[in-house]
């Protein structure tokens, strides 16, 4: 498993910063959720809800619940996650995140605002510094009795399984885009503009079942979905 | 659109603008912008290179380059792929690009009231 400041070396190497794109149309997939599905009935049967995407800005998302009469946050907190401001240092002298000003920064939101929350493979993918505080925030921000959707890798997936975007194109069906980050295009010493593909968040680590449960054990009950494709998810209520 | 037509009222890449901006036409931002923005019944385009940190209200709002602020558009709000938009929108109409980052509240607010 990569340290943090590998990590970092990876994203930021020889650039300024870096932005999340999704790869071409050629390469997304299908997926069906049923953890989605179970969901997609809450906000077809209510008005007004208040929902919050922490995936990247996903146009389909905002048209979906936008065209339904809800609200959407949409806060990217992978992206924000590689801000190299958050870097620093634990009792011990290895490099960490910053959680409290990553929390300071970001899902800054009235406690019990948001009916539902989409963590998709966040947790996944996110710094380990960051996991548990992240979750203990959404938490707070959930309202009593609004629902988690969140998707994790079993072991069979492997430790090079790319990190997708998730779009919700129908009830239950998922269409998943590659995640890259891209750096900043920047002029060479010719003048010329330089754009480079890196690769995109690495896995951080696999959950198991017992793992999910401690996760989330301040929560008031926890659903698992069997395993599709090797992602397990698991839909979760305050 | 990525060039603003001409006889359209402009703040060019090098301006600085601090304040309140208000006006009866439509605006082109490709300069930097702290404050306010007001056109109630007229369009304002952000630019690639506008940097905006304003709250901003217009009649439609085009994004291509930052904007860190509240935006309220009566008609629409269009992201482009290369709109980077931290503040809540609220619009009639929205249209966001893939590729555009918003990090913010989107909330539809209809003519008639629903």
């Amino acid at each position: 498993m990569s340290s943090v400041s590998q990590n970092f070396m990876k994203l930021f190497r020889g650039s300024s910063g870096s932005e999340t794109v999704p790869e071409p149309s050629s390469q997304k997939l299908s997926r069906r959720s049923s953890g989605l599905g179970e969901l997609s009935r809450t906000w077809a049967s209510a008005e007004g809800l208040c929902i919050l995407d922490l995936g990247s800005t996903s146009p389909t998302n905002i048209r979906l619940f936008t065209g339904r009469g809800h609200r959407i946050y949409s806060e990217d907190l992978l992206t924000s996650s590689t801000d190299p401001e958050l870097l620093t240092k634990d009792e011990q002298g290895a490099v960490v995140l910053d959680s409290r000003k990553f929390l300071a920064d970001n899902l800054v939101y009235p406690a019990a605002h948001f009916d539902v929350v989409l963590c998709w493979n966040l947790p996944d993918y996110l710094d380990e510094s960051l996991v548990k505080p992240v979750v203990g925030r959404l938490w707070s921000v959930l309202k009593p009795g609004g629902m988690l959707l969140a998707f994790f890798h079993t072991r069979d997936a492997g430790p090079d399984s790319p990190c997708h975007r998730f779009h919700i194109v129908g009830t239950d069906t998922l269409e998943m885009t590659k995640i890259v980050l891209r750096r900043e295009a920047r002029r060479g010493p010719t003048g010329a503009v330089h754009t480079a593909i890196t690769d995109g968040f690495q896995l951080q680590r696999v959950f198991n079942n017992r793992h999910i449960e401690t996760l989330f054990r301040d929560f008031a009950s926890i659903k698992f979905f069997l395993a599709r494709d090797n992602i397990r998810e698991v839909l979760v209520v305050r | 659109m990525s060039a603003p037509a001409s006889g359209l009222a402009q703040i060019g890449k090098s301006v600085f603008v601090k304040g309140e901006l208000s006006g009866s036409e439509d605006l082109y931002v490709d300069g930097q912008v702290e404050g306010s923005i007001a056109l109630k019944a007229n369009n304002l385009t952000v630019g690639p290179n506008g940097q905006v940190k304003a709250s901003v209200e217009a009649k439609g709002v085009v994004v291509q380059g930052r904007v860190e602020g509240n935006i309220s558009a009566s008609d629409r709000v269009e992201l482009r792929k290369s709109a980077n938009v931290v503040g809540d929108i609220s619009t009639q109409h929205i249209s966001i690009e893939e590729g555009a980052y918003l990090k913010g509240k989107v909330e539809i607010q209809r003519a008639d009231g629903k």
